[in-house]
C-alpha cells in the first residue's frame, strides 16, 4: 500500500502540486488522469525518487521516504519500476544491452544475462530479431515494450507508467494496454499509470483525476462514466466547457 | 530602488554561489565514486579510446602548426641578436612546457569536453540518465567517473604527440626554409632540455584533461531545457574549461617551477 498524504512541490516560486492525497492499493492499478502541465509526471517521479517533493508524506508500507537519505530510501524504492513516457532507452547500447543494463552493470556476464534478456523480451511479445538492434531502428511501440521489459528484468513490485500509449496509433495503444494488463495479473504488481487515454479505464482498478494542483476525484474506474463529478464529466468527456479551462500556454511554451 | 539594486546583486550572488557550490559538490562525488566503488575499466578504456583517437588529429595539426610557426617567429627575432643557434631550444621548451599543454588543453576542450557535454545533455533531456536512476544504477559510476579518469589520463598522451610534431614542424622549417644545419636545431634541445620540463608539460596536461571532463560531464549532467538547452550547455563548458584551464595554467607553471 502506497500512501500520498499531502505532497506538495514548488518549482522556484510555481506549485505544481498543492497537496495531493491520494490512496494506491496494492496489487491493483491506478490511473491518475489530468491536463496537461498539471503535474501528473511530477507526481510520479516524487513517488519513485527522481524528484524531492517540498513537503508531505509518501508513505511505502507504513514508513515515510520523504526526507530520507538517497541509500535509505533505495531499500523500499528498490522493488519499484518505472516506464517512461518515450520509453528513455539508452540509445548508445542495443535492445539486449538495454535491457539487461541492470544485471550487466552488476557484474554479470553477456552470458548469463542473455536467457533472462530473452525472456523477458518474449513477455513483451517481441521476437529475438529486435536483440541486437538500436533504439533508433525499432518503433515507438517496440521503444516502449523494450522500455517494459527493461523494467520487468529487476522483478518490480510497483510499476509506474508515465503515459505508455502517447503518440502510439490505436492498435498498438491496444496491445500496449493488454501487455500492461497481462503483467498487472501474472506478477500481482500494483500498477500507477498516468495517461491520457481514457480506454485504459477498461483495466483500471481505480481512477484518480489530478486537477489544480491536487485530486479532484478518487474512484472506481468501473463506474467512472456514470461518475456526476462535473470535472470527471468534463475531462473523459473532452468538453471544452466545465470547471477545466481550456490549456494555458506554460512558460517554457513561448519558447 | 535601492532595496531592488540589493536584491538584484544579492540574488546573482546567491545564484553565483550556489553554482560553485553544485560544481564543487558535484566533484566531490565524483571523487568518493572514485574511491569507494569498482572502477569499470571497460568504460574507461572505451572512453580514452573516444578522446584520444577522437582527439589525435587535432592535436597533431596544433603541434605541427604551432611548432612551425613558433620557429618562424623566433628565427625573425633571433636572427637579429644573432642567437639562430638557440631556435630548437625555445621551440622544444616553449612546445613542452608551455604550449603543448595548454593549446592541445583548449584544442580537446573544443573536441571532446563539448561532445561529453552534447551526449550526457541529451541523456539528460532524454530521460535516459533518469532511467538508469530509476534501475538503481551509479551514475556517477557509469557515466562520470569513466570519462573523467580518462580524459586525466589520456591527454598527457595527446600532448606528448603535440609536443614531438611541434618540435618536429619547428625542425622542418629551421633545416628546409630557413637553412639552419640539423646539428644547430638538435644539439639546443639535448643541451638545455631536461626530464622536468617533460613531466611538468605532462602533469599540467593532466590537469588540464581532468578540468575539461569534470566541466563537460558536470555541464551535461545539468542540461534542461531540450535541444536549446543542449546547445547551451555545450557552449558554457567549451568556455568555463577554457578559462579553467588559462587560469590553472598560470598556478601550476608557478607551482611546477618551485618543485
Amino acid at each position: 500500500m502506497i500512501e500520498i498524504i499531502d505532497l506538495k512541490k514548488r518549482f522556484k516560486d510555481k506549485w505544481i502540486t498543492k497537496g495531493v492525497n491520494l490512496s494506491i492499493p496494492e496489487g491493483k492499478m491506478t490511473v491518475i488522469i489530468g491536463r496537461s502541465g498539471e503535474g501528473k509526471s511530477v507526481l510520479l517521479k516524487q513517488l519513485i525518487g527522481l524528484i524531492n517533493p517540498t513537503s508531505g508524506k509518501i508513505v511505502i508500507n507504513g514508513t515515510n521516504i520523504v526526507g530520507m537519505a538517497e541509500y535509505e530510501k533505495r531499500k523500499y524504492l528498490d522493488k519499484f519500476g518505472y516506464v517512461f513516457q518515450f520509453a528513455a532507452l539508452l540509445d548508445s547500447l542495443n535492445v539486449f544491452e538495454n535491457i539487461g543494463v541492470k544485471p550487466l552493470e552488476e557484474g554479470a556476464s553477456p552470458k548469463d544475462v542473455l536467457p533472462i534478456v530473452k525472456k523477458n523480451l518474449s513477455l513483451v511479445n517481441l521476437s529475438e530479431d529486435t536483440l541486437y538492434k538500436y533504439p533508433s531502428e525499432l518503433s515507438g511501440g517496440m521503444k516502449k515494450r523494450v522500455g517494459l521489459a527493461r523494467t520487468m528484468i529487476t522483478n518490480p513490485k510497483v510499476i509506474l507508467y508515465d503515459e505508455p500509449t502517447t503518440g502510439l496509433d490505436p492498435i498498438t495503444s491496444r496491445v500496449i494496454h493488454e501487455l500492461m494488463n497481462n503483467m498487472q495479473k501474472k506478477f500481482g504488481l500494483t500498477s500507477v499509470v498516468i495517461t491520457h487515454d481514457v480506454k485504459m479505464f477498461d483495466y483500471a482498478d481505480r481512477v484518480a483525476l489530478l486537477h489544480d494542483g491536487i485530486i479532484k476525484y478518487y474512484g472506481d474506474a468501473a463506474t467512472i462514466w456514470e461518475s456526476d463529478n462535473p470535472y470527471v464529466y468534463q475531462f473523459i468527456r473532452g468538453l471544452s466547457s466545465g470547471p477545466i479551462q481550456a490549456e494555458k500556454p506554460t512558460s517554457r511554451d513561448k519558447y | 530602488m535601492v532595496i531592488k539594486i540589493i536584491n538584484f546583486f544579492g540574488n546573482k550572488f546567491l545564484n553565483l554561489c550556489e553554482s560553485l557550490g553544485r560544481f564543487v559538490f558535484f566533484l566531490g562525488k565524483v571523487i568518493a565514486t572514485l574511491f569507494t566503488t569498482r572502477l569499470k575499466l571497460s568504460k574507461l578504456f572505451v572512453q580514452m579510446f573516444r578522446i584520444g583517437t577522437g582527439s589525435l588529429t587535432v592535436a597533431i595539426l596544433t603541434g605541427v602548426s604551432t611548432g612551425m610557426a613558433f620557429a618562424l617567429q623566433t628565427y625573425i627575432g633571433f636572427r637579429r641578436v644573432g642567437g639562430e643557434h638557440f631556435i630548437g631550444t625555445i621551440v622544444a621548451l616553449g612546445m613542452i612546457r608551455e604550449l603543448g599543454p595548454i593549446l592541445t588543453g583548449l584544442m580537446v576542450t573544443g573536441r571532446a569536453g563539448s561532445a561529453i557535454t552534447a551526449e550526457i545533455g541529451t541523456m539528460r533531456i532524454t530521460e535516459q540518465i533518469d532511467a538508469l536512476r530509476t534501475l538503481r544504477i551509479n551514475i556517477f559510476q557509469y557515466l562520470m567517473v569513466p570519462r573523467v579518469l580518462a580524459g586525466a589520463i589520456i591527454l598527457p598522451f595527446l600532448v606528448l604527440f603535440t609536443m614531438i610534431c611541434g618540435i618536429i614542424g619547428g625542425y622542418v622549417v629551421c633545416i628546409y626554409a630557413l637553412g639552419l644545419s640539423p646539428e644547430e636545431y638538435i644539439s639546443g634541445i639535448r643541451m638545455y632540455v631536461e626530464m622536468k620540463d617533460i613531466w611538468g608539460g605532462l602533469v599540467k596536461s593532466s590537469v588540464f584533461g581532468f578540468i575539461l571532463t569534470w566541466v563537460g560531464t558536470y555541464k551535461g549532467y545539468r542540461t534542461y531545457g531540450g535541444a536549446r538547452g543542449v546547445g547551451a550547455s555545450t557552449t558554457q563548458s567549451v568556455v568555463t574549461a577554457s578559462i579553467m584551464i588559462l587560469i590553472t595554467n598560470y598556478f601550476l607553471t608557478k607551482i611546477l617551477e618551485t618543485l
